[in-house]
């Protein structure tokens, strides 16, 4: 490290005396930079510019006058309006209200803006030199010649073993924030691979939470949403275990077929007079699968249009999900109703890392 | 400077005498208002996208006055009396009320949906422009990289934005993306339980939306559109190619006043426009989409438009997923969904670094190129438009086939080869175009313009008169550089060296690259008048054309 000695600047303060006298700078008039002028071209057309600009800016003011007006004055809100005035037209008749002079309010004083930078101002156009963005040879060594002095000088250089014990010392601090979000949420585990459907559990419509007898879905070609009974305001189960039951006719309906550990099994036994229940929830990405063509047995994801065939086990005609809907086993209860014979067999829904 | 022409208002010496002994400003700040802005109609549209996020700010906050941001269920009996009765969040609820109870609430609900969708498109628009010019070259490549974290960050902020209020249509959308992210190998699931607090829906996303949306993702925009804004001025505004313009001028109107001006009417001109909409164009109706239930769909659900590549890439995916080793690589998912729009981001963000590598120009760029005279970039630029367009109309692909009475399949199979095709097909397109132009460029300056007047000639040939080009005119036809290819591969030194550039595959990547981007129209030869300058311009090298332009604006500068 070598000393380079410096030209004081001025004289050296005292510390506490006051600071010197500050020193008078003439300041001579740059020679070639005009002076710019504000007197306008064409005074007539300046003057018929401030004219309209001028009314431009009134009717900015009436119109801002006119929004405080249309908010005191037009109310909205059942309590507010009259008894018997339909709240959503009061809504949009303040809307426009409120809306229409806050438009005219702000395009007014655009408007007047533009024509006053456009007309009143005169027009000075000037060029500005464009200095080198890369600092002088000298500054640029002078920079890395103090930075390097700096860095030794804090010994930041000369000591490793300092600089890395506190790289060390950072590293587990560095984590904790992460090691902080950790209880944002519980661990997966085995959580996706489950509903809450089980042995005997009832399967109730949607809208009515009423249960089902084989003689309540009669009809062939016919779809109906069920949830299990007793969950109509869980969202998180619902959200897995929506279910729809499709009844075919007689013989329209083929061996549904699935794999179950490897082994191709038959899974006709699973359904009750040609009714049968498949997960609601898309295979791709998840939206509740809700449109049923009748005639060629589709069921189509209205979200990405995944397109899968009801009468062969749901499995994917069309569209990028993947795999079949999961087929819910159904059963009888001693009173006659649907029920589950058991959870699905495969998680439902959206494919995941550790699904398998 | 000419004092006594100018009177000093007693408040401005007072005040800004008083200012000046504080922070030493006065010098500063006058060179700040002399400041030079260049002027052209493309340089607006970053400032729409400043305007519209100043808009958001200022209304969002509005509306965080009175939403609330909870899950918690509660039966509606308020003003919309068709929800009579029906359970809902504390946060639909509460939206229900901006939009029914609070005055004006309805208004500032659509002018911020509005004005999210306004920041969007003109972020894009922007970046389109910025892109074509080449404004993203050297000194400017980290302002190009910040405006891709805007992007993103501003693609996040108005998802979370749009599915806070927790109704049908919102919530259909955070379905997909927890199915979306589930699909990410090893960490998907744990990422969406810490997200979710759990499985899907659950009560946590909503109050971890908001804060995401109201403080840490419109603080980092904040942050990082100051740093684009102070960049940018410190670096000075590049210019367009024009008479009087060079490479180290900036040519424009001083920021006070005119800028100032200028900057007021705007922002005037793009709020009204924003409230215009808000009054006229419903958006985002969700008092008809109701509270959302995890069963229940409609059918045409689409994003916001910006969402709306996602939305297509999914729909056109065919079904691909690998299960091995007790594993599911859920790829019908993963390309779609991360893989096209990272590749998207990525390839934006190295352009300008590849560009350089390609053409070996590490000069200082302040004049903006015209598009034509960057065939590659121009033809590149196109054909990433058309796939982007693609895949935003295949998202809608179910209204498509509705209104034009297509089959659905049909159209789904239409995007997935236009997917590949159409962009490689605009990109040839696009660059003949541009050479074309060039030519045509070239033939101004060698032939003058064509005026439409045909004489005939005494002895009966028909010609058509031409002037030569204008001063003005031919500043901006020379404003070409040409790129000078790098040494060819056979290129060997005196010791039988071959040229390091040429080494190894990559070596060959570059030249092929490199081959590419130097392709240029020549000027006709043997053409009776040729003017020297033009002629220069465009057949000599890059060096050539910058410092002809150089001299020609010098001198004119000169004469003035």
């Amino acid at each position: 490290m070598s000393e380079t000695p410096e030209e004081p600047t001025g004289p050296r303060r005292v510390i506490g005396t006051p600071s010197p006298a500050p020193k008078a700078v003439d300041v001579p008039a740059e020679a070639g930079q005009p002076a710019f002028s504000a007197e306008p071209e064409n005074e007539r057309h300046a003057k018929n510019a401030e004219r309209i600009v001028a009314a431009l800016f009134v009717i900015a003011f009436l119109a801002g006058v006119g929004f405080i007006a249309a908010y005191v004055g037009l109310e909205i809100g059942v309590g507010q309006i009259p008894k018997g005035a339909n709240p959503v037209v009061a809504v949009l008749r303040s809307n426009v209200a409120l809306g229409t002079s806050l438009t005219i309010a702000l395009l007014a004083l655009g408007t007047g803006s533009l024509i006053w930078v456009r007309h009143l101002t005169p027009n000075i156009e000037i060029a500005e030199e464009r200095h080198d963005l890369r600092s002088d040879p000298q500054d640029r060594k002078a920079f890395q010649r103090e930075f390097a002095e700096g860095a030794a000088i804090s010994q930041v250089t000369r000591r490793p073993l300092v600089r890395r014990t506190l790289l060390l010392a950072t590293a587990p601090l560095a984590l904790a924030p992460l090691v902080l979000l950790r209880d944002l949420g519980p661990l997966p585990a085995t959580s996706l691979r489950h509903t809450v459907w089980r042995k005997g559990l009832r399967a109730v419509t949607l809208g009515g939470l009423r249960p089902l007898t084989p003689a309540d879905i009669s009809t062939p070609g016919s779809l109906i949403t069920v949830i299990p009974e007793g969950y109509q305001n869980d969202d998180d189960a619902l959200a897995k275990a929506g279910v729809i039951l499709i009844k075919f006719a007689p013989g329209e309906l083929h061996v549904p077929t699935n794999y179950d550990g490897g082994t191709l099994v038959s899974t006709m036994n699973w359904t009750i007079d040609n009714i049968v229940a498949y997960s609601k929830i898309c295979t791709h990405v998840g939206c509740p699968v809700a449109l049923y063509e009748q005639t060629t047995h589709h069921i189509l994801c209205p979200c990405h249009q995944s397109t899968f065939d009801a009468a062969n086990g749901a499995n994917v005609i069309f569209g990028p999900a993947a795999r079949a809907l999961p087929q819910l086993p159904l059963m009888l209860t001693s009173e006659g109703y649907i029920a589950a014979a058991s959870d699905f067999t495969q998680p439902v829904g959206p494919s995941f890392w550790e699904r398998g | 400077m000419s004092d006594d022409a100018v009177k000093i208002p007693p408040a401005v010496s007072g005040v800004g005498g008083w200012l000046d002994d504080r922070f030493h400003g006065a010098k500063g700040t006058r060179v700040l208002m002399r400041k030079v802005f260049p002027d052209h109609w493309s340089f607006m549209l970053g400032e729409i996208a400043l305007w519209s996020f100043v808009i958001l700010l200022l209304t969002g906050t509005y509306l965080a006055l009175f939403f609330s941001p909870s899950a918690a269920p509660v039966v509606y009996h308020g003003s919309y009396t068709k929800l009579d009765g029906i359970s809902m969040s504390q946060a639909y609820q509460s939206t229900l009320n901006i939009s029914f109870d609070i005055r004006g609430g309805l208004l500032i609900r659509q002018i911020h949906h509005w004005a999210a969708l306004m920041f969007m498109i003109a972020i894009f628009a922007h970046m389109t422009r910025v892109f074509f010019t080449g404004a993203y070259r050297k000194p400017r490549e980290i302002n190009w990289l910040i405006g891709i974290g805007l992007l993103t960050l501003g693609m996040l902020e108005g998802l979370f934005g749009y599915s806070l209020p927790d109704d049908q249509l919102s919530g259909a959308g955070l379905r997909i993306l927890f199915g979306v992210f589930e699909g990410i190998p090893i960490v998907g699931t744990y990422l969406m339980f810490f997200l979710f607090g759990g499985q899907f829906p659950g009560t946590d996303i909503i109050p971890r939306m908001y804060i995401l949306h109201v403080f840490l993702i419109p603080g980092l925009i904040l942050a990082l559109v100051t740093a684009h804004l102070f960049i940018m001025f410190h670096q000075k505004h590049t210019q367009m190619p024009m008479k009087g313009n060079t490479e180290k001028n900036v040519v424009g109107q001083p920021f006070f006043p005119y800028f100032l001006l200028k900057g007021q009417a705007w922002f005037f001109f793009i709020f009204g426009a924003l409230v215009v909409l808000a009054t006229f164009a419903q958006i985002n109706p969700i008092w008809l989409y109701g509270p959302y239930t995890p069963l229940a769909i409609s059918a045409a659900s689409q994003p916001d438009f910006y969402m709306g590549i996602l939305e297509g890439a999914l729909r056109m995916m065919p079904a691909w997923e690998i299960n091995f080793l007790g594993h599911t690589l859920s790829l019908s998912v993963l390309i779609p969904g991360l893989l096209i729009i990272g590749l998207f981001f990525t390839a934006a963000a190295i352009w300008p670094f590849f560009e350089q590598w390609a053409t070996g120009d590490k000069s200082f760029h302040n004049i903006n190129d015209r598009p034509r005279n960057a065939p590659v970039r121009t033809a590149v630029g196109v054909g990433v438009i058309c796939w982007y367009l693609i895949l935003l109309l295949e998202g809608a692909n179910d209204v498509i086939a509705d209104r034009f009475d297509i089959p659905l399949y049909t159209v789904t199979w239409i995007a997935r080869v236009a997917f590949f095709v159409v962009p490689v097909a605009a990109y040839f397109a696009t660059k003949r175009i541009c050479l074309a132009l060039q030519r045509k460029d070239a033939n101004m300056l060698v032939h003058g313009v064509e005026i439409g007047i045909i004489r005939q000639l005494p002895n009966g040939e028909f010609i058509e008169e031409e002037r030569p080009v204008t001063e003005e005119e031919r500043a901006i036809l020379e404003s070409k550089q040409v790129i000078e290819p790098l040494p060819a591969p056979e290129d060997v030194d005196e010791n039988g060296v071959p040229a390091p550039a040429a080494r190894g595959p990559l070596g060959f990547a570059r030249q092929l690259a490199n081959r590419a981007f130097t392709e240029t129209a020549a000027i006709p030869e043997g053409h009776g008048d040729g003017h020297g300058p033009g002629h220069e311009a465009v057949e000599g090298n890059g060096h050539g054309a910058i410092e002809g332009g150089e001299h020609a604006a010098i001198g004119s500068h000169e004469e003035q």
